[in-house]
């Protein structure tokens, strides 16, 4: 799905850049500075919402911050519309940081209705305040300038505008191929994944917000330039939803959909105005009916928009290239990414006493106790329900323990998050794959090298992040090539087989270097070739020296790969002890096969 | 402020919070048995009032036209979708007979209906009655023709249909209503007094058929089978269908709920208010304030946020009367931060 279409991207914009300089009407000018102007806002949502898988109706409103902030400014006081710029940018990014802080942490759908009573509310604000002259605006905005020179036409603003939005573009490009790029991207899978790979999903969610909004307020601050004026009505919530639509119909997933989706629709509403009038009479408000209808139909024949139908056709000219490429040799100071010490062999490194978890007055796990040493390979088995998964959870750090103790390494873990777990060592694979099928598997196991990493996001924006971020890939690539996937190395993670899945997501656990590898039903649903294929994988870890503890209930497949089993039952430890011993235990085949009245 | 004012604002929000209650429920029922969040809601309120009120002025009740219109996409659709899937399985001309009556036949008996009477003359009952008549297979149909067919996609995806529907039927409803709103009459002009409070009827009534509606709504959701089925969908579509319960079924009956609901909340509030065609959006927006107060998901919290909006609109109104709105859709933000605190942990897909 992801295609290289870099050439048909640039020739599409370079297209902006000379159509000013055309003999072309001054009507069609200013189409082409509202065309830039909704899409660096529909740029935002892309980023916060095809990509992070956060929804907002409200950019409106920050538009209308940036608007209001500089005019207030630059009106009433006076000052630099330069100043209008930083003050607006830092008014958004407040507003935004505030409440994003409030809603991320609920589930999906809460976000979108907040913005849209946030976006009603500052909509009412801008027209009954006093000092921002109630419905009336604010009116007599100096126009911009740089070094004296006036850039009020219309024209030369169209420059000014379409600069800011491939400045915007680029960074934006650049973020996501990046480190907290595929954090953000990791965002749109629920939180347990990219908790389990160290990121930090509630920052990075208040950070996309933070960041569309901050686009949005640019917009804003060049609309009131552009415009010289300000009145609340561009700011309500029917324009929050547009720039929405916008987002939606050019492709929400992918960056230059903003554009598309933009030039699209503001094409269409233009001509809409002028012709359903001649067509059906001026009684009526026909254009958002035809908008409805067509956002409708869209939707039905093609949920993600309309540039993966440009792209592949596109594609049919110009066979894709992979865009994210791992360097072939080891970058400078790949030698000096951070490594854990290993323990030595047959050293206590998970250490479980006497751990409980209850749900109300169901005990899942009721007191369970077992220990793994460095260098082994351990199953933990039991029939369906047993609360093998729930004992998974408890390690993980996914649920924490009711009581009880769970040591790793000596350190208590049993009221950490999976977030600080990782950290210490333990890496996970999840019995229902958490991939991003659309990226590279190069892309997907980079994932897993979140925490061997620092570059900010800022950095990313900036392209200062390349060393490192050629270290965090020819690891990925590594780990990829140590686990035999190498020559998928490009290709998307949803076109791999479910055994390939499963192996790519032991490549993504191992990039967080871990002590102890933690596999959730690794084989459910894997054909016998696939089984094998694992089983040679983890005994090729184990003979690496790593440790595994194997989440299981195919008893086939964990006899011949562990060095120890432990047997649960309601949520009780019923046996351990070696495989052989296992398979002849009576409490065991009791549990299995029902007991022998 | 006296003890009399307080009284009056008192009176005044209860009676506004019972109708966002009515809107509340309709849209917690939506979004619980179909993840879509009913934005189009608000139209029907506007449908309902001034089609009320064209039946009042002796007009012709000119959404009849939409219901024809839209009965007849309807029917397409349902017959598309029965040649596409020919070659599996044999034309069901059971359905498509129905799909005829429903679709076809119903909207123009009803405008015959429309036609045959003289409406002006009706007791008021009997005129939302018939108006109803026309709204709720208004709803069912959008359903069909924009929700069922893609019944299964993401929250946020219908969200944006949902959203295409609303502006659609905004539009249309300028086409068919024109700029201008209008009142109804007053459905009584008896009043009486509490004390020193004086009690309008008009408020006895709205709090009366509201009160009686969520009553009502309880005993089905809570004693009918079909209320039981509702409530088994929105806890798990998957685990509802195979125990042979129609999903689409569940979602066109919710949607018919909700538009008769958005109806009677439009036909309660116009003897009070001037209601255009775009007045609804406004008014449903504040039921869903007092729905997400209720999580989306619970019917008592949603109608105790109805209330407490209801009651916080009409005293805002006394003391800041310009920040009333903003006062009212900021409330969302406090309450947000409340749930995010005591809800611990997040979303999982």
């Amino acid at each position: 799905m992801k295609m290289s279409t870099k050439k048909l991207q640039w020739l599409m914009f370079g297209w902006f850049f000379v159509f000013p300089f055309l003999p072309v009407p001054g009507y069609w000018i200013t189409i082409g500075n509202y065309i830039g102007l909704y899409s660096i806002v529909a740029l935002g949502l892309v980023l916060l919402t095809g990509i992070g898988g956060l929804t907002s109706f409200g950019q409106a409103a920050f538009v209308g911050l940036g608007a209001y902030t500089t005019a207030y400014l630059s009106t009433t006081l006076g000052w630099s519309p330069w100043v209008g710029l930083g003050a607006g940018l830092v008014v958004s990014g407040l507003a935004a940081a505030l409440i994003g802080s409030v809603t991320v942490r609920l589930s999906g759908h809460f976000l979108p209705l907040a913005t849209i009573a946030w976006g009603l509310s500052l909509y009412y604000l801008f027209g009954t305040i006093e000092f921002l002259g109630k419905y009336d605006g604010l009116s007599g905005i100096p126009a911009l300038s740089v070094f004296g020179i006036d850039l009020s036409s219309p024209r030369v603003m169209y420059g000014v505008i379409w600069l800011c939005l491939g400045g915007c573009l680029m960074l934006v490009l650049n973020l996501l191929n990046s480190r907290p790029g595929r954090a953000i991207r990791a965002l749109a899978k629920g939180k347990t994944m990219p908790e389990a790979m160290g990121i930090h999903t509630a920052q990075y969610k208040i950070l996309i917000f933070v960041l569309a909004a901050l686009m949005a307020s640019l917009s804003g601050w060049l609309y009131a330039h552009l415009q010289r004026s300000v009145s609340a009505t561009p700011f309500g919530l029917h324009m929050g939803i547009e720039y929405l639509f916008m987002a939606v119909v050019g492709g929400v997933g992918h960056v230059w959909g903003a554009i598309l989706g933009a030039v699209v629709m503001t094409g269409l509403k233009s001509q809409l105005q002028d012709l359903l009038p001649l067509l059906l009479g001026s009684n009526g408000n026909f254009e958002i009916v035809v908008f409805g209808v067509m956002i409708v139909l869209l939707l039905l024949w093609s949920r993600d928009g309309l540039w993966p139908w440009v792209a592949s056709v596109w594609a049919k000219f110009h066979p894709p290239e992979p865009e994210v490429v791992a360097p072939a040799i080891a970058p400078d100071g790949y030698s000096d990414l951070p490594r854990r010490a290993r323990p030595q062999a047959g050293a206590l490194i998970l250490e479980v006493s006497d751990a409980r978890k209850q749900f109300g007055g169901l005990v899942a796990v009721k007191d369970m106790a077992f220990e793994i040493r460095a260098g082994e390979v351990v199953g933990l088995i039991g029939p369906n329900g047993a609360g093998k998964s729930t004992m998974f959870n408890l390690v993980t750090g996914v649920l924490p323990a009711t009581s009880g103790e769970i040591r790793f390494c000596g350190e208590r873990i049993d009221q950490l998050d999976s977030r600080h777990i990782v950290r210490m060592g333990i890496g996970r694979s999840f019995q229902h794959v958490h991939l991003i099928p659309q990226l590279s598997v190069l892309e997907n196991v980079a994932m897993g090298a979140h925490l061997r990493g620092r570059s900010s996001p800022l950095a990313a924006a900036l392209r200062l992040d390349r060393h490192e971020e050629a270290r965090l890939l020819f690891l990925a690539a590594e780990q990829i090539r140590r686990v035999g996937l190498g020559e998928y190395m490009h290709t998307p993670a949803g076109s791999l087989a479910l055994g390939q899945q499963r192996i790519l997501e032991i490549a993504r656990a191992l990039c967080t270097d871990p002590t102890l590898l933690l596999l959730d039903e690794p084989a459910a649903g894997l054909r016998l070739k696939e089984k094998e294929a694992l089983a040679d994988l983890i005994r090729q870890l184990k003979g690496e020296g790593m440790s595994v503890l194997l989440v299981e209930h195919d008893m086939d497949f964990v006899m011949g790969l562990t060095d120890r089993l432990v047997v649960m039952e309601f949520g009780s430890k019923i046996a351990e002890g070696l495989p052989a011993e296992i398979q002849n235990n009576e409490a065991v085949l009791a549990a299995y096969l029902g007991g022998v009245e | 402020m006296d003890f009399g004012i307080f009284a009056v604002l008192a009176q005044d929000g209860v009676t506004n919070g019972a109708v966002y209650a009515l809107l509340a429920m309709a849209l917690v029922l939506v979004f619980s048995v179909t993840r879509i969040i009913f934005l189009p809601q608000g139209e029907f309120i506007g449908f309902g009032a001034l089609t009320v009120a064209a039946l009042q002025s002796s007009q012709f009740p000119r959404l009849i036209w939409l219901l024809i219109g839209i009965g007849v996409l309807t029917f397409l659709v349902e017959l598309g979708s029965a040649l596409r899937q020919r070659r599996y399985k044999p034309l069901p001309r059971r359905l498509l007979m129905w799909s005829v009556i429903e679709n076809l036949i119903y909207p123009s008996f009803i405008w015959l209906l429309a036609h045959t009477f003289d409406w002006q003359g009706m007791p008021m009952a009997v005129q939302i009655l018939f108006t109803l008549a026309i709204t709720v297979p208004l709803g069912i149909m959008i359903y069909r023709v924009a929700f069922q067919p893609m019944a299964e996609a993401s929250v946020l995806v219908l969200l944006i249909v949902s959203v295409g529907v609303h502006f659609a039927l905004l539009g249309m409803g300028l086409f068919i209503f024109g700029p201008e709103g209008s009142t109804t009459h007053p459905f009584t002009d008896w009043s009486t007094a509490l004390g020193e409070m004086p009690v309008s009827g008009q408020s006895v009534v709205v709090m009366a058929v509201a009160g009686s509606l969520i009553g009502l709504l309880y005993l089905f959701f809570d004693r009918t089978l079909y209320g039981k089925a509702l409530r088994a969908t929105a806890v798990n579509r998957k685990g509802a269908q195979l125990v042979g319960i129609g999903t689409s079924q569940a979602g066109r009956m919710a949607f018919g709920l909700a538009a008769g609901l958005g109806t009677l909340a439009g036909t309660l509030i116009a003897p009070l208010n001037t209601v255009g065609y775009d007045t609804g959006f406004v008014v449903a927006l504040k039921g869903f304030v007092a729905a997400i107060v209720g999580g989306l998901a619970s019917y008592p919290l949603a109608a105790a946020g109805a209330l407490l909006v209801g009651l916080l609109e009409s005293y805002s109104s006394y003391w800041a009367s310009a920040y009333k709105e903003v006062i009212v859709f900021t409330l969302i933000i406090p309450v947000l931060a409340w749930r995010s605190l005591t809800s611990g942990h997040g979303d999982e897909e």
